[in-house]
């Protein structure tokens, strides 16, 4: 990861995203779609709100104990992979340069923008104010996501997050909010790359 | 942001006109693009799913999940404390009625004559093997309220009793440095815990719920009751209990479900 840091570097400004980035970004999408898929098929099992179901069409692990084995495999990928993307974004002092700062003034002036489709992506190496908020909530939701499954998962284990959940019964609540906000989060992402095709050049060559 | 700049302030008509004009090439140019690669950015979400979707069939992937599965009994073991206890609860929090839960119909739940009931213990142990229920009622009882949750997601509270699981190991002379206790019960389910949990405190023998004998629905004549493990590690109607360091798997864990189960 060293190595590929100064590369990046070495190849100057042409690189937009750096490649542990784009690795980042990509093993975390993988891991996002597979926990949320198989996350639905366990929420199925029981749900907490009796007029929403998954289908199984869009469910992952087939049964509940499939879905459980995938869930329970690929948070580990989840977990690691976003300890890795956060550290590197302090470390790098990416968070402090590309996500930072973000005003409640220039978040409303190009909201505004946005929903009047006057905001434009020409400049693709800075953000603006509404993707910054965007990708902050995000990075703190998944970390929501991360500990309010951990409080599902081990209630007895861990009293003072499950203290911070609400109990045992609203961690799931909880777990389930942070999902929905991480599930709409990529659609609009996904809606977002769709418009501006380049971005998503960026994210795989860097440039 | 500079695009928006750009086409804020036109300087003259002609200008401005020019400006429109390569703005509708340009994206009459773009549109088709755009589009197919807006497809294709679906299609691959599409594809991903399906694969999702067959990757559960797929042999060296299953066997790839079972192996996080026994890599993630040994993160509980690790982090399974003794010392723990599980919340407790005042009895105007007991769900009522507690849910049945079985994989099989309330109507099918067995019917354990209580005078010719014989609770076994073997394997490693070399105290009393052969329990009557009058014996097991006759040792110290206590009680817990405590939250029973299940695999599926839903919990709920309840009240048992009974004897404390490691005093009743103790006195069938149980080697307790083995690895696995494994339970046989009347409706056919088996299961195994670890020899920490087997050992926790609040890990109980029970006799009765809610004050009265434990009824058929829970577990006549005795579930034992873990609040620190899920739902389908706590069986009911045990008639067999078995001390080993041989790994005895269960009734769910052999289908798939995670064998250690730790909440």
């Amino acid at each position: 990861m060293r190595y590929l840091i100064n590369h990046e570097i070495a190849l100057g400004q042409s690189t937009v995203q750096p490649a542990w980035v784009r690795i980042t970004h990509w093993i975390n999408a993988l891991a996002v779609v597979l926990m949320a898929t198989s996350g639905w098929q366990i929420y199925d099992a029981s749900p907490i709100f009796p007029v929403l179901q998954f289908p199984s069409a869009i469910t992952l692990g087939g049964w509940l104990g499939g879905a459980l084995q995938w869930h329970f495999a690929v948070m580990w990928m989840l977990v690691a992979n976003f300890l890795v993307y956060v550290g590197l974004n302090i470390a790098s002092g990416r968070l402090r340069r590309k996500l930072l700062p973000l005003s409640f003034r220039s978040l409303a002036a190009d909201l505004v923008a946005a929903v009047r489709g006057k905001l434009g992506h020409a400049d693709l190496t800075r953000y603006n104010a509404v993707q910054k908020f965007a990708y902050l909530v995000v990075i703190v939701d998944i970390a929501l996501v991360i500990l309010s499954g951990l409080a599902v998962w081990k209630s007895v284990q861990f009293p003072l997050l499950r203290t911070l959940m609400g109990g045992y019964d609203n961690a799931r609540i909880v777990h389930f909010v942070a999902m929905s906000v991480l599930v709409g989060f990529f659609v609009v992402h996904v809606v977002m790359v769709a418009l501006v095709p380049r971005s998503l050049l960026l994210m795989i060559r860097g440039r | 942001m500079s695009w928006r700049n750009k086409a804020a302030k036109p300087n003259t008509y002609l200008e401005s006109n020019a400006e429109a004009i390569i703005a509708d090439a340009r994206r009459e140019l773009k549109n088709p693009a755009r589009r197919l690669l807006g497809k294709r950015v679906l299609t691959l979400g599409g594809i991903a799913m399906l694969s999702g979707c067959d990757l559960t069939n797929d042999k060296s992937v299953n066997t790839m999940l079972r192996r996080m599965s026994f890599f993630n009994d040994e993160m509980q073991a690790l982090l399974f404390n003794p010392n723990e206890m599980a919340p407790t609860y005042p009895e105007s929090m007991i769900t009522r009625p507690f849910p049945f839960n079985a994989f099989y119909d309330i109507d099918d739940v067995p019917e354990v004559d209580a005078a010719t009931y014989r609770l076994q213990v073997g394997g490693l142990a070399n105290g009393k093997r052969v329990w009557t229920l009058d014996e097991l009622r006759a040792l110290p009882q206590e009680d817990q309220i405590t939250r029973h949750i299940c695999i599926e997601g839903w919990s709920a509270i309840g009240r048992w009793g009974g004897v404390r699981f490691s005093d009743f190991l103790k006195r069938t002379g149980a080697d307790t440095t083995a690895k696995y206790v494994s339970l046989h019960c009347a409706d056919n389910y088996w299961t195994s815990i670890d020899m920490p949990t087997a050992l926790h405190a609040q890990t109980l023998l029970t006799l009765t719920y809610d004050g009265a004998v434990l009824p058929p629905k829970y577990g006549f004549p005795m579930k034992l009751r873990m609040p620190t493990k899920l739902g389908y590690k706590n069986p009911k109607h045990i008639v067999a209990i078995t001390v080993t360091n041989e790994f005895p798997g269960g009734y769910w864990e052999n289908q798939g479900y995670n064998w250690f189960g730790g909440s």
